[in-house]
């Protein structure tokens, strides 16, 4: 069961980083990878809050495998983020990998943080 | 820019999604039905794979998140051989990138764990081991794609000579 729960949220999470990615692509026509960005910002700030719930007492261990393993692993990535980084630098848009490397971990983290915060605000 | 300078000019920037390759330019929304498809059931297998790794090495509750480092540069050093591979070498199936770079890679590999791994740690009043593990995890991922991707061009230049 457990498995299956993993697998689910992943087979949610993993499609909805594709086409994410794919729709700030057409908006956007720029090197800078937008798209990663969005989908890492926006699982961290969902499994933040996921965490912060488990913490106090308002998820099980069973949304925990659904949504923070399965949706939120799958719908985040570190593989695209680190390949993206390394393109950005090999192709001269030095300044756009280190805006990247930064912009992922401040953003990414202060969504974590924000995410922790709000599950506080709404569950003690 | 003249992108012919530039080194290993068959791979894209982004891995996901890529306006080059025919299958995902804007088109029908019914040719992204396989992909689609090719993605979910490779996200779910590298998912599945990385609950794996957390089954057989845990993570004490505020010890060191080892298993998630150990799995996002292993991600990262596949990214670098498969991209060079299948941009360079390798003609393979149209579903082949989307299921295996964008599904089973994405999917194993995670953003968030990590984000809210140092979070935890800084909220338990270990703030050193957060910012070492931030750094380190940065420094491994990236030495592990550069080296993954540079070993792997060499390989295939070296055969191609």
């Amino acid at each position: 069961m457990n498995w299956l729960l993993v697998i689910a949220g992943a087979a949610v999470g993993a499609p909805l980083r594709y086409l994410t990615d794919l729709a700030v692509q057409k908006r956007h026509d720029t090197v800078f990878p937008w798209g990663t960005l969005t989908v890492n910002v926006a699982g961290c700030l969902v499994l933040g809050l996921l965490t912060g719930a488990i913490i106090y007492g308002a998820a099980s261990d069973s949304v925990q495998l659904l949504v923070g393993t399965g949706f939120c692993g799958a719908l985040t990535t570190y593989s695209t983020f680190s390949y993206e980084t390394m393109r950005l630098a090999e192709t001269g848009a030095k300044v756009f990998a280190a805006a990247n490397v930064i912009a992922g971990v401040v953003a990414g983290l202060g969504a974590a943080f924000i995410g922790v915060a709000l599950a506080r605000a709404c569950w003690t | 820019m003249k992108p012919q300078h530039y080194p290993a000019v068959g791979e894209p920037t982004d891995p996901d999604v890529d306006l080059h390759v025919p299958v995902q330019r804007p088109g029908p929304w019914r040719a992204q039905v396989p992909v689609v498809v090719v993605v979910a059931l490779g996200g779910a297998i590298g998912a599945s794979a990385r609950y794996g790794a957390s089954l057989l090495w845990p993570t004490a509750s505020g010890g060191f998140p080892w298993t998630t480092l150990t799995v996002n540069t292993v991600g990262c050093a596949v990214i670098g051989v498969f991209m060079v591979v299948i941009s360079d070498v390798w003609a393979a199936h149209r579903l082949v990138r989307p299921f295996f770079g964008t599904g089973v890679l994405g999917g194993f590999t995670t953003f968030s764990t990590y984000a809210v791994d140092i979070q935890q740690l800084v909220d338990a009043g270990r703030a050193g081991a957060g910012l070492a593990y931030l750094g380190l995890t940065l420094l491994v991922a990236l030495a592990a794609v550069w080296s993954a991707a540079w070993a792997t061009r060499r390989i295939v230049a070296w055969r191609q000579a």
